[in-house]
């Protein structure tokens, strides 16, 4: 029973892992910017989905309220008020395309070797469900104070956010 | 599930992120290249979190993710002000302090 339930998870583990990765290269490649951010949705549900894989419940409900929600919906208002061309972008790329490349190639490379060097085969012992309670427990007693900073941090960006856009 | 399944496919993410950056010209689409990378860094600290059966993993993800909030918010008011100021979004277009 346990050891079908572990192929399920890795079955899907690799279904929304192959289907982010290809929407996140989408993101980097398409010409239309409007698909990009389209493409850039699935990447974040994708990411939620892993967290809801890696029994995290509180973050994905947030990752999908957060970034769906509201982040996508900026970058949609950010292209619409940049008047962004609806067809594809002829110059949508720079000239740094395959030095971009090699870097991220190599930077992977790299990554790739010593993550595979550190954690070889290093399972999941007994995953537990990481309740939203636990959060909420270890945010407002340990980590009360950079809790605070951070909605502090939310209200200056706010401000200076105003402030930036402001026709005057 | 390994560890390194969650691992690998962060430092994926990441260095496609990276190369967005490096290779976009659109301020809009840079800024997405940057949502990448921040969400690489999530699976990593929620994956290390449930590996160690911590919770303090969840936490810092979700600073991470305020923090990502705030920064798409001041990021999308200054490319805003760019096009006002140029009619344009090109970061490349944008070097009047470069030597």
């Amino acid at each position: 029973m346990l050891a079908e339930l572990m192929v399920a998870e890795n079955v899907a583990f690799y279904l929304i892992a192959i289907t982010m990765v290809v929407a996140a290269v989408r993101v980097v490649t398409t010409r239309h910017i409007v698909h990009a951010a389209l493409y850039l949705v699935l990447v974040l549900a994708g990411v939620a989905a892993l967290y809801i894989l890696l029994a995290a419940e509180f973050i994905a409900i947030t990752q999908v309220l957060v970034y769906i929600g509201a982040i996508v919906v900026l970058f949609l208002f950010g292209i619409m008020l940049t008047r962004a061309p609806m067809g594809p972008m002829h110059d949508s790329d720079n000239e740094q395309r395959i030095v971009g490349a090699t870097i991220a190639a190599l930077l992977l490379g790299v990554m790739g070797y010593t993550l595979w060097r550190a954690y070889r085969d290093t399972e999941f012992v007994d995953l537990q469900v990481q309740t939203t309670n636990d959060v909420a427990n270890s945010v407002f007693s340990t980590y009360v104070l950079p809790f605070e900073v951070i909605s502090v941090l939310l209200l200056a960006a706010l401000i200076g956010a105003i402030v930036l856009a402001r026709r005057d | 599930m390994l560890l390194n399944q969650f691992l690998f496919l962060a430092a994926m993410l990441f260095c496609i992120g990276v190369y967005g950056v490096l290779a976009r010209r659109n301020g809009v689409m840079v800024l997405m290249s940057v949502e990448l990378i921040l969400n690489a860094v999530n699976i990593n600290l929620v994956a290390f979190g449930a590996f160690r059966h911590d919770v303090t993993g969840q936490v810092f993800a979700l600073f991470v993710i305020a923090i990502a909030a705030a920064e798409v918010g001041v990021g999308l008011a200054l490319v805003l002000m760019l096009y006002r100021n140029r009619r344009s979004i090109d970061v490349d277009d944008v070097d009047l302090m470069k030597g």
